[in-house]
């Protein structure tokens, strides 16, 4: 996560200072074998699920599985909401990233912590809290309802908060990162020749660091995608409304495994075409 | 599967605390932590319970079963000092998936003779499963009905938020059936993973009324009110039961399926909300 961040300082065309190691690496071409073996270990354990399901795949009864509408409909929905996360959580995760590594208040470190909880927290938990909070009869929820009207529980919107629930952390952690990564002193000297603290963020910080922004919303585009947990919960299940891919293949999987994997292959074959295109973009490691 | 878990520890616990109750009113031994269970097995007087059963009995019951099988499991270690009875409650499905995928059990019993089917089709089963009670749908809705639900067509023309399980779990199965019997067309606002969660969404008070077992309703206590409705007739899950073919404790398995089918199992599954077959 702090990779992309660790390279940001550095400017694009930088090739003489990474090619010295770059030819050091090479002269010294042999691997300990300690580290081999667990990496490849490592390598094998996170490849081998991926290969079984495209291995037991059916691929003969593919077309037909995919041709269903439901399919396309809940991927459709999944793509949808998982977008519109991402852009929620840039929204606000990008301030709350800047608060964190660029301002100084009592409690920094506690309001960090609270702000990487839902990274580790069960997302059926997550679920749950987010109904007591924006429920219909939730802390908050109860008064949207009835000043506004407005339900969350069982709609798409439902969908979409939480799946930021969920993904906005990984924005806000990597954005963090590159903050504290890139120098300020270029903040600074366009605040001393005049520029607001905010005209500094958006002219000078936003560009230096809009690399981390992209890995960052990648991530949580990602984690966003295969929410379930506390979709399921807050937003339930319904086709078409909030129905997502891995409610989908979920349910699938209760009655009937084949189209299970199918769905299973879809979304993976979505997420492997996005990160990568994704990679070469923005994210291009070495 | 951390549910399951977690309840397998709950019931484990209890199952001691009563243990050791039974032990200190019997007055055998202040000390009721050392080993309550020989205590028991001195003063018991062993009911019918002269075959010497020990060991460890692994039940895997539909989620719905909870509170009658977790009664039950206390009653069989009481009769059978030196038992003890471990349950994975969960989703029928996900219980069979877990059985023909190799998962170590002794008793099955299921929601659903379908979900039966899938473990007796993979030569999983010790004999033929045997339906040992009934389970009737019902609709829940919030404490003292505020909707006014009186019938299933309620549920499907007024401004009310209902809940389903999703036809894929045989609470959602019985439910359509239910619906299709009385030509009616019901959209609900959620399809729930299974009948526990389907519940909690009207004891959240998120929607007005959700189509679950009686059973349910009656575990739920005043959280939610029930209401019968005629159409449930059509929608009646059988509930199957059978001893495991790799089942580690054969003996101990085929007493508690016994006790389930005794005149006092059937009388606590009754007493949970359950018909006899």
């Amino acid at each position: 996560m702090t990779e992309p961040a660790a390279k940001t300082p550095a400017p694009a065309g930088a090739d003489p200072v990474t090619a010295g190691p770059r030819r050091a690496r090479r002269r010294g071409r042999t691997v300990p074998v300690p580290l081999l073996v667990p990496a490849l270990v490592g390598l094998a354990f996170l490849l081998l699920p991926l290969l079984a399901l495209v291995i037991r795949a059916p691929w003969s009864g593919l077309p037909e599985q995919l041709s269903s509408p439901e399919v396309w409909q809940a991927l459709r929905l999944s793509l949808l909401c998982a977008t519109s996360a991402t852009a929620l959580s840039l929204l606000v995760g990008v301030p709350l990233a800047w608060l964190l590594a660029r301002t100084d208040f009592p409690g920094r470190g506690l309001v960090r912590a609270l702000v990487t909880l839902p990274l580790v927290l069960p997302p059926v938990v997550g679920g749950v809290a987010l109904l007591l909070a924006f429920g219909r009869n939730g802390v908050v929820g109860q008064w949207l309802e009835s000043w506004f009207g407005i339900t969350l529980p069982f709609t798409t919107t439902g969908v979409v908060l939480a799946e930021t629930f969920v993904a906005m952390p990984f924005l806000v952690v990597s954005v963090e990162g590159t903050l504290r990564a890139a120098d300020p002193r270029y903040e600074e000297a366009a605040t001393t020749l005049g520029a607001s603290r905010f005209t500094a963020f958006r002219r000078v910080t936003l560009p230096l660091i809009a690399p981390g922004i992209a890995a960052g919303a990648v991530l949580a585009w990602a984690r966003a995608l295969g929410e379930f947990g506390a979709t399921i919960t807050f937003a339930g299940n319904f086709p078409g409304r909030t129905q997502t891919m891995p409610l989908a293949v979920y349910l699938a999987l209760q009655n009937d495994p084949a189209a299970a994997i199918a769905l299973s292959l879809v979304l993976l074959a979505v997420s492997v075409a996005v990160l990568a295109g994704l990679r070469d973009r923005w994210m291009s490691a070495s | 599967m951390t549910r399951s878990v977690h309840r397998t520890h709950r019931i484990r616990r209890t199952a001691r605390v009563a243990g050791a109750g039974a032990a200190a009113l019997l007055a055998l031994s202040a000390c009721s932590s050392s080993s309550d269970t020989d205590a028991d097995a001195d003063s018991a007087g062993a009911p019918s319970s002269s075959a010497k059963l020990s060991g460890q009995v692994t039940v895997f019951a539909a989620a719905s079963l909870k509170e009658s099988f977790t009664t039950l499991g206390e009653t069989f270690e009481k009769q059978h000092p030196g038992t003890e009875v471990t349950f994975n409650f969960a989703g029928s499905d996900t219980l069979a998936a877990s059985i023909t995928g190799g998962a170590p059990a002794d008793v099955f019993a299921s929601a659903s003779p379908k979900t039966m089917a899938t473990v007796t089709d993979a030569g999983a089963a010790a004999g033929t499963p045997v339906t040992f009670v009934r389970n009737q749908l019902e609709i829940a809705t919030l404490p003292g009905n505020p909707g006014h639900v009186s019938s299933l067509k309620d549920l499907t023309d007024s401004g009310l938020k209902v809940v389903l399980c999703d036809k894929t779990v045989p609470c959602g199965a019985a439910a359509q059936k239910a619906l299709d019997a009385s030509g009616l067309e019901l959209t609900p606002v959620s399809y729930e993973q299974d009948v526990k969660a389907a519940l909690t969404k009207v004891e959240l008070k998120e929607a007005d009324a959700a189509v679950v077992y009686k059973t349910d309703v009656k575990a739920a206590g005043d959280k939610v009110s029930g209401v019968d409705f005629p159409e449930s007739a059509e929608a009646v899950n059988d509930y199957p039961i059978t001893l495991l073919k790799d089942a580690p404790n054969t003996d101990a398995a085929k007493a508690f399926i016994e006790l389930v089918r005794s005149a006092e199992g059937q009388r606590v599954l009754t007493g949970a909300g359950f018909r006899t077959p």
